[in-house]
């Protein structure tokens, strides 16, 4: 099988010309692509800067939760998503980060990893999250030897051997069965009750070979250059517990990558920036969409949605706002 | 054929190799003796890639009996290949196991910049690069489920086409068990220079230079 993800359309080379962009997207995920998707039918000039195309769906084996399909793989919907683009020739700059943001005035002026700098009157982020770590001791040490943060990249690592998972979400949920295909045996460890989707626990529980530990704390992760187990505590019966494993898969949910614009914008404790119902930041002209926002639910269709809404409130404050200071500064 | 490149795939390749500019050769080694896992399969890809573009020429060899050439191009495994530019030179682009799954992306990518396709750094980084004097070698360990993995592949490929003392090879985890585990492999991609120094995760290509300029 091959997953093919280049583009043969020439490279863009709007982004070294000397412009001042309507709006520039910060992001390939779904809030990014869609955001760009509706700035572009509404006319503006508008470009994405993208580290890569499709974001976290990438590392999503299967979505079955995407209106219009009842099962498709995370990648093979980023293609249709860039396709969509493509179609509308909406020029995206990849493998670039943008390292600074800043205002001047009303515009913004963002310094992309190759030193180059844009400008543009306003500005969308969408650049989602990193998966959160659960700050045990261990953890860290054996990253990559054992500890593993992408089950789709390592699971065939763990052929024939017992791992534990930690998390209880849709994302823990989808590892678990991702896993099932290699391991001989899974151990799954939560914090709390499950918050996954009954569809998905409906499937775990009809495999044999999950053992399934709720209210249950991560302690620590153990071993000598390899990891041999996790230490963990049951807070029903108020106990430790050590569980002897050649894996942890951690599932925990997402850590926003706000950086760029954390001094810029509020955020709340968790990092996330505060958006108002039109997805506009507390900086006038800079607006936020998906896993990077603070709205609670990380789904695909909700940053895809708040990406459309962010560009629907850019092209009223382009139009409104962007315009009328302009001839008032005149 | 029908197996691995699919009609649709195989016209979206024929249009990214359009753009090739100069010929280039591919140079694959395959194993007879042995149990080779994933050998016709490998050379069905390429053999398949050689079939849409006239300017890529697939040449095979086996390790074993054409030894003199596995030496030349340090060939320790199969399947394995090499490119090879217009001038038949080796710039250090090498890989081992079949590049399909997500590493269909670094091996097309390779194909084009092999070809002549200006490669996307800025000036600063290349003078950087072509700074380095020193022997690299940098193994990009990279399983085929693995969506970050080509990027890491590519970043040593684009080092060692910018410069002739360095080499940079993927390697196929799954197919090489017994090298990845001698690597301590249990998540990709992982990046090894010069067999020591490890970096896990698609780093981006200045942190895999700061670890190179630090060697």
């Amino acid at each position: 099988m091959l997953n093919l993800n280049i583009s043969s359309s020439p490279k863009p080379t709007a982004f070294t010309e000397d412009k001042l962009w309507d709006l520039i997207v910060v992001g390939g995920g779904p809030g990014g692509l869609n955001g760009a998707l509706y700035a572009k039918r509404k006319g503006l000039d508008v470009g994405i800067i993208a580290k890569d195309i499709g974001g976290q769906l990438l590392n999503t084996t299967d979505v079955d939760n995407y209106l219009g399909y009842t099962m498709i793989e995370g990648e093979a919907l980023s293609h249709k998503f860039h396709d969509h683009l493509k179609h509308l020739e909406v020029p995206i700059h990849q493998d670039k980060t943008v390292k600074s943001l800043q205002k001047n005035n009303q515009d913004f002026t963002l310094t992309l990893s190759d030193g180059n700098t844009l400008r543009a009157k306003t500005v969308l982020i969408a650049t989602g999250g990193v998966p959160r770590k659960l700050g045990i001791p261990g953890e860290k040490e054996f990253s990559n030897k054992g500890v593993s943060y992408c089950t789709t990249c390592d699971a065939p690592f763990f052929k024939d051997k017992h791992v534990v998972v930690a998390g209880g979400g849709n994302s823990a949920a989808e590892a678990i069965l991702d896993l099932a295909q290699w391991a001989s045996k899974i151990t799954v460890v939560h914090r709390s009750q499950w918050r996954a989707d009954q569809v998905l626990l409906d499937k775990i529980h009809a495999l044999d070979n999950v053992t399934i530990h709720l209210e249950s704390q991560l302690k620590e992760v153990f071993g000598h250059n390899v990891m041999r187990g996790v230490k963990a505590y049951d807070k029903v019966n108020d106990k430790d517990f050590i569980v002897e494993t050649d894996g942890l898969f951690i599932e925990i949910g997402n850590i926003p990558n706000s950086e760029l614009i954390a001094s810029l914008v509020e955020t709340n404790d968790a990092g996330e920036v505060i958006v108002n119902p039109n997805q506009q930041t507390s900086l006038k002209g800079l607006y936020a969409a998906g896993d990077v926002t603070a709205q609670p639910h990380k789904q695909i269709i909700i940053s895809t949605a708040e990406g459309a809404k962010a560009a629907l409130s850019i092209n009223q404050y382009l139009n409104n706002d962007y315009i009328l200071k302009e001839n008032n500064n005149v | 054929m029908s197996k691995l490149l699919p009609d649709d795939v195989k016209e979206q390749i024929r249009q990214i190799l359009s753009t090739m500019q100069n010929p280039i050769k591919i140079l694959y080694f395959s194993e007879n003796e042995g149990n080779c896992q994933t050998c016709s399969e490998t050379k069905e890809l390429l053999s398949a890639i050689e079939g849409i573009n006239d300017k890529v020429t697939l040449i095979e060899k086996d390790r074993n009996t054409d030894k003199e050439d596995a030496e030349k191009y340090g060939i320790t495994m199969a399947p394995s290949f090499v490119l090879l530019d217009d001038n038949e030179t080796y710039k250090g682009v090498k890989f081992n196991g079949i590049p399909a799954g997500h590493e269909i992306n670094s091996f097309i990518s390779a194909l084009l910049e092999m070809a002549g396709t200006p490669i996307e750094i800025d000036e600063a980084t290349k003078k950087r690069i072509a700074a380095i004097k020193n022997k690299v070698n940098i193994k990009v360990f990279i399983t085929l489920s693995c969506p970050h993995c080509p990027g890491a592949v590519q970043n040593a490929h684009r080092l060692s086409m910018l410069n002739d003392n360095i080499e940079g090879e993927m390697i196929e985890a799954q197919t090489f068990q017994a090298i990845s585990q001698k690597y301590d492999v249990s998540g990709v991609p992982k990046i090894v220079i010069n067999d020591k120094h490890e970096l896990v995760g698609n780093q981006p290509l200045e942190t895999i230079l700061d670890q190179i300029e630090a060697l």
